[in-house]
This record gives structure tokens, C-alpha cells and sequence, in this order.
């Protein structure tokens, strides 16, 4: 009898196409992801060396990061220039080396990370990679699915094989149920604030418990998505009965007889009981709280009934990391976080653009208005998500609301097309990063849920969502 | 790739915890479709002012850093984006060594795609090559791949780990995809057996 494996243990062993004595493996790669920004030298070098694209039925490229969400882009072209090239090279690029392509004028276009399992090019047991570190999230779908510089990405355009050594295991178990009013991004925020963003280093995280099963194939890309956020290389949550639906008729999905065989090589695809996991983290659903951050890195994190916590209170380099992310936020040590007041209210991105985060949002949002001079946008994680909105009328609710309904695209999550914060700035986001100016130079981002930022939209300050629901309620 | 040659040269410290990639290159010099001439941008937000004029107490503007070639940092450096511009920059600034307690993962592989080494230290270690780091000019610090060894201005040694593959790469400066070509009948017979076994895929 072979030993029992994780999850992680049977992906792997089941892609590696060599290996060396020393462990170091060829990994071979089932689903490569392509944007905009970090392929244009990759596809260069391979044109340099006269090197094909090894597998370009396996690669699927789409633009994101750079591209306007307003809804003038349907006409014109990119005005900022550099975008522009970026966006006509990968134009070019997917011609030439004759990859699967989602042009900007496509309805299916939109973030790789919500293009790629919406056409069914995710699948459970597969390896996807792509020189994004947000590629985590696929692993909603038990995935192995991780990030990978511009050299990778070109080593997997020319060999369809990464060469890499394996990671440790790590298990985060939320038991229970999750409270009303608290999400998969709280989930996958608070994981973050009890390991710190240097946890996950050197493991692939595998997600279980009643409440990750409980969530949505969009929650658990939520979590997954932010596994990155705690150093891990990737996240991984067992496929089950919720992943098979999900995917079953998706254009690039297996169909029929095929669709039956994969599916019984999926049902294998679980941690087998005894398995080793060399870190073990758990926490409690119904202890979570709705959360927001308060400082510069995602571990800056604490329920929204907290207060900016002292710097002193934390340990080593922190202490002056925090002081000077109080300083960059332009906060208070002891200032009640629902006391904080917002500007800017950004919904969208990899993390959170998926059509339930919507739902969620517009929940709250329904017979609303924004607070008078909030600046408040949704920006659809792809084309289809938007038509669906559309469809299920959150658009209107959004629009009724005060909110910009945009097109889809990564937008002020990174801030890479016009979509930015101004200098001091200050904005609750659903995206996954508050680095200092990430959503522009000198901006100040505060990551909440979509639910959170809803509400933050509504009063003008972080606020804890489970008020305004109370509200709803009662009405 | 060039080869990592033992190197000596001027450290410069950075002690703040959790440096992210886009501290490192901020995202507007993303937007190139080339591989060089990052260097200038190089922790653009620390280093210069929203007219372009350099902040004179960000380090590598102080003028005993201007050559520097390490980097001490403290925990977590590298993390975030995968952003290879990241490395890109750092190796086009002149820096060919990174030495912190510990690396985000991306970052870290990235490095030595571009024949940058990263090395983990103990803290006790990260604190006294830190102190090092502080002399500025007036020291040099030596870091020795092949001995795997790092060596402070008053000659304390202090040996790190590294994978021993990605050591030969370094050292050899050999290119990956060229190793991997070396394969290519492994990658086949694979895909052989994959169009039997996951056809879907």
C-alpha cells in the first residue's frame, strides 16, 4: 500500500514529466494564462531563439491589466500610449504564435483570473500557471495553479514544463459556519491576519473545513486568490459535487463520455486520511468577523470593531513597519476603524469581480444612495459577468445607487489604466493589495469585502455591514 | 545569462519588513515591453519626489550607496506581484545580492533567472551584516557563492544554504530553457501518455 498523500502530493506526482536526483522537476503545465504586461519580452525571447509555442491549444491569452473600463474604449483606441503598445503586442503576439485569444473587443473578455474558469479552461487536477501571482485563485477548482516571473513564462511558452522543486504542505481548516454578513474574503483576510504574509512561505495551501465546503465556486476563488497574500505558492480546495457543477458545460469543459472519465479521476482528487501536513492552521467560522486592513501589507488586518492598533504592540521590524504605515494612512493609533472616512469605493478585480460579489454588494446597496461626494465604481471581473449583472438588474441598482457601472478590465485594483486614487486619497476596495500606492501614488486602500464596501459606500466610513443589514431586515 | 562571480562590493541597508514588489518598480514602468533600463526607476516612490528630484535620505541616494551591490533587507522582501520587472530593475541598478531573513517565493525564483542571488539569514545574522551594511562606502562585504559564504568588512563569516541545481545555474550562468530542451523526449513521452490517460486535458 503507498502511503497516504494530500491533495497537493497527487497533482504533483501526476504532472511531473522528470525528475533529477536532487528532486529538482520538470512539471509539466496543463493550462498557461497569458496577460499583457508580463509576456511581451517572454514572446520576444522566444522570436529571438526562433522558438515556437510548444502547446498553443494549452495557452490562453487575454488583455487586462492595461485596458480602460469606460465605456468610451468600445470606440477609440488606447490614448495612453504605452498601454496601447502593450496591449497591440499581445494582439500580435497571440496571432502569431497562434494561441487561444479574448481581444479587447470581445464580450468574453475581461480578468484572466475570471476569464479562465468561466470558459472552462480551469479544471480540477490540472497545473495552471501564469506570470501573474494572483493565478492562486484557480485552485478554488483543486488546481495546482501559481504565479510565475516573465523567464517562466517564456520557458512554459517554449517547454510547456516549468522546472521546479515541490513545496511543503500546509492545512487551513475553518470549521463551523460563517456568520451572517461574513464572507469568503473575510475568511481569506483573517487567514492572512493570523499567519502574516510570510506564513504561507515555502507551502501550498490546502483550504477544508464546514466552511470553505459551504462557500460558492466564486467564494472559494476568493479565498484561494489570496493565498498569495499569505506566501504560499498556491491554495488548493478539494473539488467536490459544488466544482463539478460549476464547470460541467463551460465551452472548454469536457463533454460527454469525457466528461464522465474525468470526472471519475476527479473524484480521487482529495487529501487521503493520515496525510501529512507539515503546518496546520485553524480557525473558528462562526469567531470570524466582517474585517477590514488598516495599514500597507494584507496581515494588517482586524475586525471592524477594532481600533488602529499601537505600534508598539507588535513585535521586531514590525513595530516601525507599522508606525509608518499609520503614518502613510494618515491614521490615529486608537481611532475606532468605523470612524475612518472614505472617499472611494472600488468593487471589482480577480478577487472579488466574480457575478456573486456583485449580488452581495448590490444586496446592500438595493434602494440606496451613496454618501454625497463618494466617488463609487463596479467594475466587472469579464464581459459575461457584466451581461449577467445586466440581466439579473445589479446594474440598475448599482447605477440608482451613485455607483459608475464600468467594463471590465483589472481597473484601479493595481491602477495600471486611468482608474487611480489622488494623492491621499482614501478608498475601501475588494481587491487583494494595500501596498503603498497601489491604487495610485500616495492612495490609501482599506481591502474590505464587497458587501463591506457597499456599505462603507453608503455612509461615507468603514462600516460594519451587519448595521445596514439589521436595517434591511427590519424594514 | 552572466556568470555569478564571487562578489565584492558595497552593502546598503534596508531594514523595513515586507518590501513588495511594488515598492521595488512601481507599476507605471510596467507598461514596457522591454527588459532594461529599469534601474533608474528602482524603488521610484522612496527614492525620488512627484517632480523627479531624488529624496536624499532614501539610501541608495546617499552618496556613499551609489555603488551598491547588496542589498540587506528585512523580512518578507519581494513580496506581492510576480512582476520579473522587479529583478529586472534590480540587476540593471548594479545590485547582484539580496540578503534578508526570508523571501516571497516568486521573487525569490525570479532572481536567479536573472543572476541575482537572494540569500536567507538567520535574524541574528540579518542584524549584524545590517550593522555592517551601515558603514557604507568605508566597508565591503564579500559574498561567495561557491564557498557559500558571506563575509562582513571585519572578516566574520557566515555560511547559507542554497539549492544546489540553482547554485550550478548561477555559477555557470546557464540558461534554463536551453536545460530543459535537453528533455524534450521526457516532455513527449508525457504528453504520449497524457492523450491516453487525460484526454480532456
Amino acid at each position: 500500500m503507498t502511503a497516504p498523500k494530500t491533495l497537493y502530493d497527487k497533482i504533483w506526482d501526476a504532472h511531473v514529466a522528470h525528475e533529477q536526483e536532487d528532486g529538482t522537476c520538470l512539471l509539466y503545465i496543463d493550462r498557461h494564462l497569458v496577460h499583457e504586461v508580463t509576456s511581451p519580452q517572454a514572446f520576444e525571447g522566444l522570436r529571438m531563439a526562433g522558438r515556437k509555442v510548444r502547446a498553443p491549444e494549452k495557452t490562453i491569452a487575454v488583455p487586462d491589466h492595461n485596458v480602460p473600463t469606460t465605456l468610451d474604449r468600445v470606440s477609440g483606441v488606447i490614448a495612453n500610449e504605452e498601454s496601447r503598445i502593450q496591449v497591440e503586442a499581445l494582439d500580435k503576439n497571440a496571432k502569431e504564435f497562434g494561441v487561444n485569444y479574448y481581444p479587447v473587443s470581445d464580450v468574453r473578455q475581461g480578468i484572466v483570473h475570471i476569464v479562465g474558469p468561466e470558459q472552462g479552461w480551469t479544471l480540477p487536477g490540472m497545473t495552471v500557471v501564469c506570470g501573474d501571482s494572483h493565478t492562486a485563485t484557480h485552485g478554488a477548482f483543486g488546481a495546482l495553479a501559481h504565479g510565475i516571473g516573465t523567464s517562466e513564462v517564456e520557458h512554459v511558452l517554449a517547454t510547456q514544463t516549468l522546472i521546479q522543486k515541490k513545496s511543503k504542505n500546509m492545512k487551513v481548516e475553518i470549521t463551523g459556519k460563517l456568520r451572517p454578513g461574513v464572507t469568503a474574503k473575510d475568511i481569506t483576510l483573517a487567514v492572512i491576519g493570523e499567519t502574516g504574509t510570510a506564513g504561507g512561505t515555502g507551502y501550498v495551501i490546502e483550504y477544508c473545513g464546514e466552511a470553505i465546503r459551504d462557500l460558492s465556486m466564486e467564494g472559494r476563488m476568493t479565498v484561494c486568490n489570496m493565498a498569495i497574500e499569505g506566501g504560499a505558492r498556491a491554495g488548493l480546495i478539494a473539488p467536490d459535487e459544488t466544482t463539478f457543477e460549476y464547470v460541467k458545460g463551460r465551452p472548454h469543459a469536457p463533454k460527454g463520455a469525457q466528461f464522465e472519465a474525468a470526472l471519475a479521476w476527479w473524484k480521487t482528487l482529495y487529501t487521503d486520511e493520515g496525510a501529512h501536513f507539515d503546518k496546520v492552521v485553524t480557525l473558528k467560522g462562526e469567531e470570524i468577523e466582517p474585517v477590514v486592513t488598516w495599514g500597507t501589507s494584507p496581515e494588517d488586518v482586524l475586525p471592524i470593531s477594532a481600533v488602529v492598533p499601537a505600534p508598539e504592540s507588535f513585535k521586531g521590524g514590525k513595530v516601525d513597519a507599522a508606525k509608518r504605515a499609520i503614518e502613510y494612512m494618515g491614521l490615529e493609533v486608537g481611532q475606532k476603524l468605523t470612524d475612518i472616512q472614505i472617499d472611494t469605493v472600488f468593487i471589482g478585480s480577480c478577487t472579488n469581480g466574480r457575478i456573486e460579489d456583485l449580488r452581495a454588494a448590490a444586496a446592500i446597496l438595493k434602494g440606496k444612495k451613496i454618501k454625497d461626494g463618494m466617488r463609487a465604481m463596479v467594475v466587472p471581473g469579464s464581459g459575461l459577468v457584466r451581461a449577467q449583472a445586466e440581466e439579473e438588474g445589479l446594474a440598475d441598482i448599482f447605477k440608482e445607487a451613485g455607483f459608475e457601472w464600468r467594463l471590465a478590465g483589472c481597473s484601479m485594483c493595481l491602477a495600471m489604466n486611468p482608474d487611480q486614487l489622488s494623492e491621499g486619497e482614501r478608498c475601501a476596495s475588494t481587491s487583494n493589495r494595500n501596498f503603498e500606492g497601489r491604487q495610485g501614488y500616495k492612495g490609501r486602500t482599506h481591502l474590505v469585502s464587497p458587501a463591506m464596501a457597499a456599505a462603507a459606500a453608503v455612509t461615507g466610513h468603514l462600516t460594519d455591514v451587519r448595521e445596514l443589514m439589521n436595517e434591511t431586515e427590519t424594514a | 545569462m552572466e556568470k555569478f562571480e564571487k562578489l565584492t562590493g558595497i552593502a546598503a541597508p534596508m531594514p523595513l519588513v515586507n518590501i513588495d514588489t511594488d515598492m521595488i518598480i512601481p507599476k507605471v514602468f510596467l507598461k514596457t515591453i522591454k527588459r532594461s533600463g529599469l534601474g533608474v526607476n528602482l524603488f521610484d516612490e522612496m527614492r525620488y519626489d512627484r517632480q523627479g528630484n531624488e529624496i536624499p535620505d532614501f539610501v541608495l541616494n546617499k552618496p556613499q550607496y551609489r555603488d551598491t551591490q547588496i542589498l540587506v533587507a528585512g523580512d518578507n522582501f519581494g513580496c506581492g506581484s510576480s512582476r520579473e520587472h522587479a529583478p529586472w530593475a534590480i540587476a540593471d541598478f548594479g545590485i547582484k545580492c539580496v540578503i534578508s531573513t526570508s523571501f516571497a517565493d516568486i521573487f525569490y525564483n525570479n532572481c536567479f533567472k536573472n543572476g541575482i542571488l537572494p540569500i536567507v539569514m538567520p535574524q541574528e545574522v540579518v542584524d549584524v551584516l545590517m550593522k555592517d551594511a551601515e558603514k557604507g562606502s568605508n566597508a565591503r562585504m564579500v559574498v561567495d557563492l561557491e564557498a557559500q559564504t558571506v563575509t562582513t568588512s571585519d572578516g566574520e563569516s557566515f555560511p547559507f544554504e542554497v539549492d544546489a541545481f540553482k547554485k550550478h545555474c548561477l555559477l555557470e550562468g546557464l540558461d534554463d530553457i536551453g536545460l530543459t530542451m535537453a528533455h524534450v523526449k521526457d516532455i513527449d513521452a508525457y504528453e504520449d501518455k497524457m492523450a491516453q490517460a487525460r484526454p480532456w486535458v
